[in-house]
């Protein structure tokens, strides 16, 4: 990987890297995965088979986001309080007895909120990247395998969602899919998860392309097609294993900042809607407590920053493991 | 021919994108003037009905709109007592958000390059290993909690810093400055990691080259071959993402504007989506749309300038 330029302009490192593309809050996806995957080349001091092992941060991420998950599906058997339930004379208190995390500024529990928020904040994360790796990654493969006319109307299509920041779009999105007035929590959620999710498309759509293109000019693909494999099975048999970790890595990321956008989409109000707890709503709830109980921004923060750099860390180790970068030259 | 090319594309990708916004407002439910205008009488309303051409069908409504983009007329920016040419009013915020993305972007580079050659040089050194791990857990920070957290350890506990407003340069320079101090910190932070990680990794392959090696025999001193020799030829994708990343200052810079109370597009466009002003969202997103594309075209130029071996037109 020294070379730096590569004349032909559909296989530029920065359009393989997935460069190529308008990141914003939630596109950050593939700037961030730049920068968060290695792209050192050879490294004659470093350890070779330091590549890709999960390692002890690795480990801590896997735990943390395993007890995450464990507390969001467990939360309704916990021994919580209600997280609606609102303590006279101990709003906005930091922790104590009996509030670990403190209260809100309606007297709620914190711990309680902070985990009954996870299960909001998981299920957007996980949805929206879930519809944007089902039909981005679709489109992606198939316009990068087949190329020609699906490619010519396909690819500028994504490029013009991509003209629109993507945190503007997902704002209007969500805006216009929610502005009926009696939206239940459990709509309002899909709402988001479907504007995120839609926001999401042209990002994953765009490097499962540039994957498939740079793995369908591969030996194996030729000699699949040469032993007579049909095209759609070739592309799913051969050609999406190779795509798929790069898909992966880059999924791993796109939860992140898809709990992150719906924070951002809290800050306008059109997030998750209180009092049913998000992460971000309740960050951004906070901010009118700033003064007095800081405590309620801080902690929430904590667990969502925790949380997204888990899954960044899982995010570049599955890229280093399966060599997702050397894998496109 | 590719400045025409470009030029097509950027008319292209501006109605798209303004059609598809007036597309997806035209789908929201209720009398839009009813919340404009929550106060006004019959005939009141049946003026701003006309003014926003509410009657028409929606294509008629959008080519009209098109039109005065075209020449200048945004339409108009409906408050609950009066009405103002949306134009009138991103010429006070387009400056604004404008010097917030800058001086972001500024601080960012700033700290990211010299930080990035620093490790690229020091490979596997603890200040290399610092600098990256630092840089790995700023990209999982959340723009709004970040920006909360300085609000309260800079502003509100140690008093550092004004923790909300904005004032115009002109006016008092130097509180023009202390306020942009937190949200600029707050957007470069995340840029900042980015920028820093990907010139690092760029210029630990630069400077495996042979014309590094060559440079190093003829007895250079390290930092004129970090700062002259290795760094432009490394700096192609920096470029490359500092010009994309203007989609996720914008973003970011909604977040910021509303959370620091700072008049710009970012608190406009909140604004015009909460009280539904079609043609002011519109006008808006296009703008926009236009600056995106429009520095990512001078992003495209710089490119070849700063690299001689890329003369064609890079296609995207």
């Amino acid at each position: 990987m020294t070379e730096h330029v590569d004349p032909d302009p559909e296989h530029t490192e920065a359009e393989t890297r997935g460069v190529g593309l308008a990141p914003s809050v939630i596109g950050t996806a593939e700037a961030v995965g730049v920068a968060i995957g290695d792209t050192v080349p050879e490294d004659p001091e470093g350890k070779p088979d330091a590549k890709g092992k999960i390692g002890i941060g690795g480990w801590l991420a896997i735990s943390w986001l395993g007890l995450i998950v464990a507390l969001a599906l467990l939360a309704p058997v916990l021994p919580l309080h209600d997280p609606l339930e609102q303590f006279s004379g101990l709003a906005s208190s930091g922790p104590q007895t009996g509030h670990p995390l403190g209260t809100d500024a309606l007297g709620r529990d914190m711990l309680s909120r902070v985990i009954w928020g996870s299960r909001a904040s998981l299920a957007i994360g996980l949805g929206a990247i879930t519809f944007g790796m089902l039909i981005g990654g679709f489109l992606g493969l198939v316009t990068g395998f087949f190329k020609g006319r699906v490619d010519a109307i396909v690819t500028p299509l994504m490029s013009l969602l991509l003209a629109i920041p993507q945190f503007v779009l997902a704002l209007s999105l969500v805006t216009v899919l929610a502005a009926s007035a009696d939206v239940s929590d459990t709509r309002r959620i899909l709402v988001v998860i479907l504007g995120l999710g839609i926001t999401t498309i042209p990002i994953l759509g765009r490097i499962t392309r540039a994957n498939t293109f740079s793995w369908s000019e591969r030996e194996f693909v030729t000699a699949a097609e040469a032993v007579g494999a049909r095209k759609g099975r070739i592309m799913i048999r051969s050609v999406l294993p190779n795509v798929f970790p790069a898909m992966l890595s880059i999924a791993m990321l796109g939860v992140g900042l898809a709990m992150i956008a719906e924070g951002g989409l809290s800050v306008f109000g059109v997030g998750v809607q209180l009092p049913q707890p998000s992460w971000g709503n309740i960050i951004a709830e906070g901010r009118n407590q700033l003064r007095r109980a800081p405590h309620i921004v801080i902690f929430t923060s904590v667990v969502l920053f925790l949380t997204v750099l888990a899954l960044n860390f899982l995010g570049d180790v599955i890229s280093k493991r399966f060599d997702v970068r050397e894998g496109q030259l | 021919m590719g400045l025409l090319r470009r030029l097509l594309q950027l008319i292209v990708t501006v109605v798209a994108v303004t059609f598809f916004s007036a597309l997806l407002l035209q789908l929201l439910p209720g009398d839009p003037v009813e919340v404009l205008a929550p106060f006004s009488s019959e005939e009141q309303r049946d003026v701003i009905r006309e003014d926003l051409g509410l009657d028409d069908p929606f294509v008629v409504r959008y080519a009209g709109w098109l039109g005065g983009f075209v020449t200048g007329d945004m339409g108009n920016y409906y408050t609950v007592s009066s009405k103002r040419p949306v134009s009138d009013r991103v010429a006070d915020a387009l400056p604004i958000s404008l010097q917030l993305m800058i001086y972001s972007q500024l601080i960012s580079l700033a700290f990211a390059i010299p930080v990035g050659v620093y490790a690229a040089a020091r490979k596997g050194r603890i200040f290399d290993k610092f600098s990256n791990a630092t840089a790995f857990a700023m990209l999982a920070i959340p723009n709004f909690a970040l920006a909360l957290l300085l609000q309260y350890f800079l502003g509100v506990k140690w008093q550092l810093f004004p923790t909300s407003g904005y004032t115009k340069i002109t006016e008092d320079p130097s509180m023009h400055f202390q306020q942009m101090v937190l949200p600029c910190v707050t957007l470069a932070v995340g840029q900042f990691a980015v920028y820093m990680r990907l010139l690092r990794s760029d210029m630990i392959a630069t400077l495996q080259q042979d014309f590094i090696l060559l440079a190093k025999s003829k007895g250079m001193s390290s930092r004129r071959i970090l700062f002259r020799h290795a760094l432009r030829p490394s700096s192609l994708t920096l470029l490359t993402v500092a010009g994309l990343s203007v989609g996720t200052l914008i973003g970011g810079a909604l977040i910021v504007e509303v959370l620091f109370q700072i008049p710009g597009m970012g608190l406009m466009l909140a604004e015009a989506i909460a009280t539904r002003q079609m043609v002011a969202f519109q006008s808006l997103i296009a703008i926009v749309a236009i600056l995106y594309v429009l520095v990512n075209f001078g992003v495209d130029l710089l490119y070849s300038a700063l690299d001689p071996r890329i003369r064609h037109d890079r296609t995207r």
